[in-house]
């Protein structure tokens, strides 16, 4: 840390130590990139000292990805200098990289489907002109048993699961003889269960010598894994602080730029009448397997139901066989209403969501692919917010005073950043397009609102915003369904929540009465008990 | 009978060659990620030059008073016909993948140059030599089926596989090689990735830009070669206007036929080129020909419906095939 660019947040380091540039792994001085008018990353320093863990803190949008990109050759700054090991370099490719010993593991996997482990491992690899499989094989296998990995090399990728394609990405960096090893966002996909093992394999990686970037967002994972975290804020160098003399408060309150309560509210309310009733529900996904195997619950107006497993586990088939968007072969789907005065329940398996709209059920979905099936993104906020009205007017021509007003007064209480109704939808940040799919949504004045993935890509501001919206609904009285990845919010929202693995229902459970481990492991086996009766 | 299936066998062969060299081009082209629907172009450019190389060399040689020998004839055809497939597919390749330019619209527009291009020389050499351009029967004896003593001689197997002209061993040739080149080499191996997947391919150090301009231009070429065999063998070294019109495009369709496997290609070829001869073998009363024509693209249709119908990732097309890319796209 000789000569340190000025910090521009508030907060300085306190760490005075000296240390060479040769102890340096990596270097990487007054860093500037832009795209087109965007500024990913202005005068951003990093260091990266040898075998230590160095966690790189962010938000969506912060720059972390786009800074280390730099160093495996993916981006070419505008202007600044990186030095690996002392010595200034120029990186212009993946392969000028891994020549420097760098080797990254990519958020999105980097593999070819098509091509085996061992396959995906050698590829541009210089060796003879042909390939022996058998050699090969065997070689990979012998890698991955040296670092306490398990991996068929012979198996095709699009066989694998998540965390089998990660420890392809990894070993594949190994074999290049990486001594410096970044890794983007390696746990997003991973369950609790995994996270542990990686951060076992890193550490022992680090205690091999190698230097490592993790990029992450989890306060919980800087704290556990790393020596030293960086931490950006919209493209911009904030502060290096030692892990060991810092906490969470701190650490957020340098990425979202000022102070913010991390603890999201569970009102209480008064558990209402029985509104969605799914019973047996199964349905098979295109390759003929089951993706959802018997799943029953119930929700309750005036309670967030939240759901929870590992990346398709059958989340989406659920959301979607419930909206009306999925066939499913087995099981049924009840509304909840009351037919004059007396309550009666009406199954919607198996209609289109117009003919569920039509019989009078207001039900909300608000889908993980918020510009693919939830809004147009080349249309304005107002045009979007007439595609769940339009069908209301009768004659030729549309009423577009309503859907304006709505879009004006929703810009306004939900404080979406936008020019005004008439704004490309596509155009606004992720945050703003979820308030702009959730508004709408809400604005229906559902009786069963399910939302996916509602805070994914979004920043600490508006997820919390986001977490508020879907409280107030549920204190409405409105049943909220809240299908989500991140653990930790899951526990702190839901009044009840179920557990989904594989397809099944693997339990639900009071998140106030079970510890996040005992969740993580019901994300990964059914309940013990049938387990038990195996 | 047997005679009636021995020739339609040998009719099949015949007719199928060009489609294979076509499709074989086209396989390698594809599978580095481009999508040149060119390939019609492209043989018309190696049908016309390959065409005129040979004259040209004869003219020369006997206005130098010397003797034209075959061998150089269509080693010179060869060459010349394989550079100027090239040569389109380069500028294919230089707007797709240099300046980023839709695939689909770049290959048509090939087509279409191609297309003019051989007709245009094609009807411009022919002026010149006094109303059509031939070549001598020197060339014509080059491209004439081989004789293979002994084995040639064989009843029936003789004539169904060792009484053809040299390209069709050369397209068969090119055909194993190619399986081999590209499930047994490295090289291979690191083109399919950067036909399947070029972020993956480019993330593991594979220049995509090169792999994409090289498999792309080699393959044009190939094509180039497919069209030459048109205009040497299929109209014994006499431009005919038009001469490839659909070919191209049928070897397009026999690339999905064969499910990109150069081996496949191989037997499917040889089904397409007997569809399309079959006419003048097998007839049926009161069924036109058009119906015939047809035969070859509803088979294609039918294998598009299965293959899209199965999902197998292993036999469909290479997944970033169609797509430009560019690495610092966000």
């Amino acid at each position: 840390m000789v000569d340190e660019a000025p910090v521009t947040g508030q907060i300085e380091t306190s760490d005075p130590i000296n240390y060479g540039n040769d102890e340096l792994a990596v270097n990487m001085e007054r860093i500037t990139k832009s795209f087109g008018t965007v500024c990913a990353n202005r005068d951003v320093n990093l260091q990266l000292r040898q075998g230590e863990i160095l966690a790189l803190l962010g938000e969506n949008g912060s720059g972390k990805t786009s800074l280390v990109n730099m160093l495996s050759g993916i981006y070419f700054p505008d202007h600044g200098d990186i030095y690996v090991h002392g010595k200034k370099v120029t990186i212009k490719s993946p392969k000028d990289a891994f020549d420097l010993g760098i080797g990254m593991i990519h958020q999105h996997f980097k593999l070819v489907d098509v091509l085996s482990a061992a396959e995906n491992i050698i590829l541009g690899q210089p060796g003879g002109i042909s390939v022996s499989r058998k050699a090969l094989n065997a070689q990979v296998s012998q890698l991955a048993q040296l670092y306490g990995f398990e991996l068929d090399p012979a198996k095709k990728v699009y066989d694998m699961s998540v965390s089998e394609k990660q420890t392809v990405e990894i070993i594949k960096v190994l074999f290049r003889g990486a001594d410096i090893l970044i890794l983007d966002e390696p746990t997003a996909v991973l369950t609790p269960h995994e996270t542990d093992k990686l951060f076992t394999v890193l550490k022992n990686m680090k205690a091999d010598g190698k230097s490592i970037i993790i990029i992450t967002h989890k306060l919980q994972e800087v704290l556990s894994v790393s020596d030293r975290v960086e931490v950006l804020r919209k493209g911009e160098f904030i502060a290096v602080v030692d892990t060991s003399e810092t906490t969470k408060d701190q650490l957020t309150e340098m990425m979202v730029g000022r102070p913010v309560s991390l603890r999201i509210d569970r009102p209480k309310t008064e558990r209402g009448e029985e509104r969605l009733q799914v019973v047996g529900l199964t349905c098979l996904n295109a390759d003929g397997i089951k993706a959802l195997d018997d799943v029953s619950f119930s929700a309750y107006g005036g309670e967030i139901l939240g759901v929870a497993g590992i990346a398709g586990s059958g989340q989406k088939e659920l959301c979607e066989t419930i909206a009306g968007l999925y066939p499913a072969i087995g099981g049924a789907v009840l509304f909840g209403g009351e037919y004059e005065g007396t309550p009666v329940k009406e199954s919607i398996l198996g209609l289109k969501p117009d003919e569920i709209s039509k019989k009078g059920i207001s039900m909300a979905f608000v889908p993980e692919d918020r510009l693919g099936m939830g809004l147009v993104a080349a249309m304005d906020i107002t045009d979007n917010m007439m595609l769940r009205s339009y069908k209301d007017n009768n004659g030729l021509f549309v009423d577009r005073k309503k859907p304006r007003e709505l879009a004006d007064r929703m810009i306004d209480e939900l404080e979406i950043h936008a020019t005004g109704p008439s704004a490309i939808v596509g155009r606004l940040s992720g945050g703003n397009v979820q308030k702009v799919l959730l508004g709408r949504e809400i604005a229906q004045n559902p009786s069963v609102l399910i939302v996916a993935y509602p805070v994914r890509g979004l920043d600490i501001n508006s997820s919390y915003k986001i977490y508020d919206l879907l409280n107030w609904q549920k204190q409405q009285g409105v049943a909220v369904i809240f299908i989500g990845e991140d653990l930790d919010v899951l526990m702190e929202i839901s009044d009840r929540l179920m557990v989904l693995c594989g397809g099944k229902v693997s339990g639900i459970v009071d998140p106030r009465e079970v510890t996040k481990e005992d969740v993580g492991l019901m994300m990964v086996q059914v309940a013990r008990d049938e387990e038990s009766q195996q | 009978m047997l005679d009636v299936a021995t020739s339609l066998t040998i009719a099949a062969v015949l007719a199928g060659t060009p489609l294979l060299l076509g499709a074989l081009g086209e396989i390698l082209t594809e599978k580095s990620g481009n999508l040149n629907l060119g390939v019609e172009g492209m043989m018309f450019m190696g049908a016309i030059t390959g065409l005129i190389g040979s004259y040209s060399y004869e003219q020369a040689m006997l206005a130098a008073g010397m003797t034209p020998t075959g061998l150089m004839s269509a080693l010179i055809a060869l060459l010349v016909s394989f550079i100027a497939g090239a040569f389109g597919a380069l500028i294919y390749a230089f707007l797709t993948v240099s300046l980023r330019a839709n695939q689909n619209v770049t290959g048509l527009v090939l087509t279409i140059f191609g297309t003019g291009f051989g007709n245009f020389f094609g009807e411009y050499f022919g002026l010149k030599a006094g109303g059509y351009v031939a070549v001598s029967a020197v060339t014509k004896a080059a491209f004439a089926p081989v004789h293979i003593p002994v084995l040639s001689d064989l009843p029936v197997v003789g004539q169904l596989l060792f009484s053809y002209n040299w390209m069709v061993y050369f397209a068969l040739a090119l055909a194993v090689i190619m399986a081999w080149f590209l499930m047994r080499t490295r090289v291979g191996l690191n083109l399919r990735a950067v036909g399947e997947d070029p972020a993956a391919a480019d993330a593991a150090g594979i220049s995509v830009t090169r792999y994409r301009y090289l498999a792309t231009v080699i393959g044009g070429g190939i094509c180039g070669i497919g069209g030459m065999y048109m205009s040497m063998v299929t109209t014994s070294g006499v431009w005919v206007h038009g001469c490839v019109s659909g070919y191209g495009w049928l070897a397009v369709a026999l690339v999905i036929f064969a499910t990109w496997s150069p081996l496949r290609g191989i037997l499917m070829a040889v089904i397409f080129g007997g569809l399309m001869i079959m006419r003048m073998y097998v007839s049926i009363p009161g069924l036109p020909v058009q119906i015939y024509d047809m035969i070859p693209y509803a088979a294609t249709i039918l294998v598009l419906i299965i293959t899209s119908v199965r999902q197998n990732k292993e036999h469909a097309m290479p997944a970033g095939t169609g797509y430009n890319y560019f690495r610092e796209e966000r």
